[in-house]
């Protein structure tokens, strides 16, 4: 077997209580491709932290290039040549692109933003070098990390779930480049639960559940059934098969919404027209930072609009806030989690009251603890939140399990209407999947649900019909069944025709 | 080797912002006796003037009770826009207009035996206070001027406002030339509540505020929208509260506060209009909140030691001989201490082996 590039031995890090890694083993070879899979909280992050010198582990020894290294820092980690892609990002966000990339890659603004541009061509990474971050979107954000770390030429590159927010053509374009980068000599790291996506790209695979290595296999000889085993150490439940959409009658309806932007870079809207119809899935499909933000915030409330652009059962809403038109039975599960779908510093019973709070937990000004922390419960057990019961911080759940206690509280409304904004991003095979059996058995109990994702396979999976978002304007809505991803795909990179093509 | 790591606590528990607030008093403590021994006293004999003399008489507990009043009440109406993260710094300028609002009853009525006169006082107070206020809170929700900046300058319009006053239009004219009013009668007066001391009823609506701020605090609607705007304007933004209202609500409540302790001060000791109304207790009060946790009942005990800082000044002056900006010092020690040990309040340091080769 070749000299490996980084060899970790008998890792163990543990906060508090918590065992992040117990023991683990974790060999990367150079010009390979490595795939670290398991569920939210299995430790793969803190086994990526402790390669990039984030954590000290609290045992074990990591040797590279056949010696043993005491990463103390990330610098050191970059001084060895190792350079992360993390998940969540660390960019300064009253930056612009250019100047983030500047503080850890040499050389001056104007030479960077032209390296920039040309790495962002090259691997179909489409960034403004002068845009401000904290005007880009999620994906956007996600792509100016990669492009960082790509300009660090690295001898090892990390990526923690790197894909979750690129279109199909974005994936294949950057497994591309990671096959060339690899083939170039650099070890890869691909963090990931998607398992197609591992056993497309990676040529080995290290599975990690609750703190431990469970396996190393090859990646192309399993199978995702195999491999979810694996990972989870039990089958996922089967999704009930799919019944066909009885769509009803039209619930909400926008007619040629327009919106100037929010900030500078962002797009504006232009003559949006959707319908949502009560037990039918509207999926909005797009490359994050085209106007998806802003076609939520309008449906929701947040942004208003003139009365008549929204109808509500023939009624004008959109000059109706946020608490009118939840209401009449509007409900949305917004894209950010901690800081907007929830509150950091707040116990899950007084987030709870976020959004229910017309519905029974207030008496005159006043609330009814009691009430909340019973309501709080019931959110907990519909959707098996695991935490520390209603008082736990909402700070202290894991990603997955704060998205399913925001799932399960505005699903317990009784949405009349209920508007997803990623509503599966970073959160685990298991925890996805609930929420997506969620949202269809509330479809099929004649909620009209719309989905803004850039997982085509999830929004094929459950939508019923889809439209296509790019700069600021929408395609027309398409039947899922008389498209494909391909087409999808091409739409979603402006050729709102071959969606029309296909649908004939 | 040992080191010493800080990590995140798992669980908050109330004793937590308790123990942050004694180990900051011990540090504040530990400051004062150096800053005795510089001054060449010695720094036991100086805590106790302090700490434990203005406890050990009546008049002196009476003395604490009196500077505990407006204190309490600043403190409570500051926290809860502090809670909500607007921050109103002018309490001093609040509780100046509110003297001046009581002042002018008390002038206009003078001679009245009237048992509304009192309480008319106290609503004025408390209005004044509040359309002081007011005018920051108009100027951020209107044109977004800094509520920190239009308060602290507003502090300053209404110290100028007191000095035309008491040298013109409200001055006593038989007070030759003294820049100060008539001195009220007995019906524009607190009652004392503590023979032999200048402790005043007024402590009673500090006493009350605190309990209706606790409730507040506990299980308003009002306080839960005020503290998610504070905590995620984002999550404020999304739920459809409003953060202008907010702003009101918060700039409100603090001025009116500030206003009822304006009245309590010219209502009680001072007993007239005068150009030293306040020794900062609008600045005082905002250690207090924090000092307190911005806690209601944090708040109380807060508010009793910095007045007891207050009086302690007053007798290390008199019987150790240091100079009064020692009550200065030591509230300004008492503050940074506690933003210093701020850090324990989400986070503990634990020893820990280091076994990594």
């Amino acid at each position: 077997m070749a000299e490996p590039l980084l060899n970790i031995l008998g890792v163990t890090k543990s906060y508090g209580r918590v065992v992040a890694n117990d023991d683990v083993d974790f060999r990367v070879e150079a010009s390979r491709i490595h795939a670290v899979l398991g569920e939210n909280g299995a430790g793969k992050s803190t086994l990526m932290k402790v390669i990039y010198g984030v954590t000290k582990p609290d045992s074990g020894t990591v040797e590279w290039e056949g010696r043993a290294v005491d990463i103390a820092s990330p610098a050191e980690a970059r001084r060895l040549g190792v350079g992360m892609v993390f998940q969540h990002f660390s960019l300064f966000e009253t930056l612009t692109v250019t100047e983030n990339i500047s503080l850890a890659v040499p050389g001056t603004k104007v030479e960077l933003a032209q390296r920039i541009k040309d790495a962002s061509a090259r691997f179909g990474l489409d960034v403004e070098p002068g845009a401000h971050v904290h005007t880009l979107t999620v994906g956007e954000r996600q792509r100016i990390e990669i492009l960082r770390c790509v300009l660090q030429k690295p001898k090892l590159i990390i990526l923690d779930e790197p894909t979750s927010v690129l279109p199909p053509q974005g994936i294949v374009k950057l497994f591309e480049t990671l096959k060339t980068l690899a083939s170039e000599g650099i070890a890869i790291v691909f963090i990931s639960h998607k398992l197609d996506e591992i056993r497309a790209l990676c040529d080995t695979a290290t599975i990690m559940r609750a703190g431990r290595v469970v396996g190393v296999v090859n990646p192309k000889e399993e199978s995702a059934k195999s491999l979810t085993r694996l990972m989870i150490g039990q089958e996922v439940a089967a999704m009930s098969p799919r019944s066909e959409a009885k769509a009803g009658a039209q619930v909400m309806q926008v007619t040629d919404m327009s919106l100037a932007p929010e900030s500078p870079y962002a797009p504006t809207l232009s003559n949006l027209n959707l319908t949502l119809r009560a037990g039918q899935i509207l999926g909005i499909a797009g490359v994050s930072g085209n106007g998806q933000g802003s076609l939520t915030r309008a449906l929701a409330g947040e942004v208003l609009t003139q009365g008549d652009t929204i109808l509500m059962n023939g009624a004008p809403i959109g000059a109706a806030g946020p608490e009118a038109r939840r209401r009449l039975g509007v409900h949305f599960i917004p894209e950010e989690r901690l800081g907007r779908g929830a509150v950091p510093g707040h116990s899950l019973a007084e987030n709870v009251g976020l959004t229910t709070f017309h519905s029974g937990i207030l008496s005159r000004g006043f609330l009814r603890l009691s009430k909340r922390r019973a309501r709080a419960e019931e959110v907990i057990r519909r959707m098996d939140v695991r935490c520390d019961g209603p008082e736990a911080a909402a700070t202290s759940l894991s990603g997955g399990n704060l998205q399913k206690f925001i799932v399960s509280r505005e699903m317990e409304l009784g949405p009349k209407v209920l508007i997803a904004e990623q509503p599966t991003w970073g959160v685990d095979v298991g925890a996805a999947a609930a929420i997506r059996q969620r949202l269809l058995d509330l479809r099929d109990q004649g909620v009209a649900i719309l989905i803004v994702s850039e997982e085509l396979e999830e929004l094929m999976e459950i939508c019923d019909r889809i439209q296509v978002m790019f700069r600021g304007q929408l395609s027309a809505s398409v039947a899922v069944g008389q498209t494909d991803i391909d087409h999808i795909g091409l739409a979603m990179a402006g050729a709102f025709d071959a969606l029309e093509a296909a649908d004939a | 080797m040992p080191k010493l790591v800080l990590e995140p606590r798992e669980m908050n528990s109330i004793f937590v912002p308790m123990q942050v607030a004694a180990l900051a008093l011990i540090m504040t403590t530990l400051c004062g006796a150096v800053l005795f021994a510089i001054y060449g006293v010695n720094p036991l004999k100086g805590l106790r003037a302090v700490f434990i003399e203005p406890l050990q008489s009546t008049y002196g507990i009476g003395e604490v009770l009196l500077k505990m009043a407006p204190l309490l009440l600043i403190a409570q109406g500051l926290a809860i826009g502090f809670r909500a993260q607007v921050w109103n710094i002018g309490a001093e300028g609040q509780l100046i207009l509110g003297a001046i609002a009581a002042s002018v009853l008390a002038i206009q009525f003078d001679g009245t035996s009237s048992p509304l006169l009192l309480p008319a006082m106290v609503l004025a107070g408390m209005v004044a206070g509040m359309a002081w206020a007011g005018i920051a809170a108009f100027l951020r929700t209107q044109f977004n001027a800094n509520e920190i900046l239009v308060t602290f300058m507003l502090t300053s319009v209404a110290l100028q406002l007191l000095y035309y006053l008491v040298t013109g239009p409200l001055k006593d004219p038989m007070g030759f030339n003294f820049p100060q009013s008539i001195s009220f009668g007995s019906s524009a007066k607190f009652p004392l509540i503590i023979d032999g001391t200048r402790a005043n009823a007024s402590l009673y609506i500090g006493l009350v505020v605190t309990v209706i701020a606790a409730i507040f605090v506990r299980f308003s609607f009002a306080n839960y929208k005020l503290s998610v705007g504070g905590l995620a304007s984002g999550a404020a933004f999304y739920a459809g509260f409003s953060s202008k209202r907010a702003i009101w609500v918060a700039l409100l409540v603090s001025g009116g506060a500030a206003g009822l302790a304006g009245v309590g001060e010219v209502a009680g000791p001072l007993g007239q209009l005068q150009r030293n109304l306040s020794p900062g207790y609008g600045y005082a009060g905002i250690i207090v909140a924090v000092l307190g946790g911005l806690n209601p009942i944090g708040i109380l005990f807060a508010a009793a030691i910095m007045a007891l800082v207050y009086v302690g000044g007053d007798f290390a002056l008199l019987s150790v001989g240091v100079p009064d900006a020692v009550t200065d010092i030591l509230q300004g020690i008492l503050l940074i201490s506690y933003l210093a040990c701020s850090l324990l309040l989400t986070m503990r340091v634990r020893w820990t082996r280091e076994v990594v080769g």
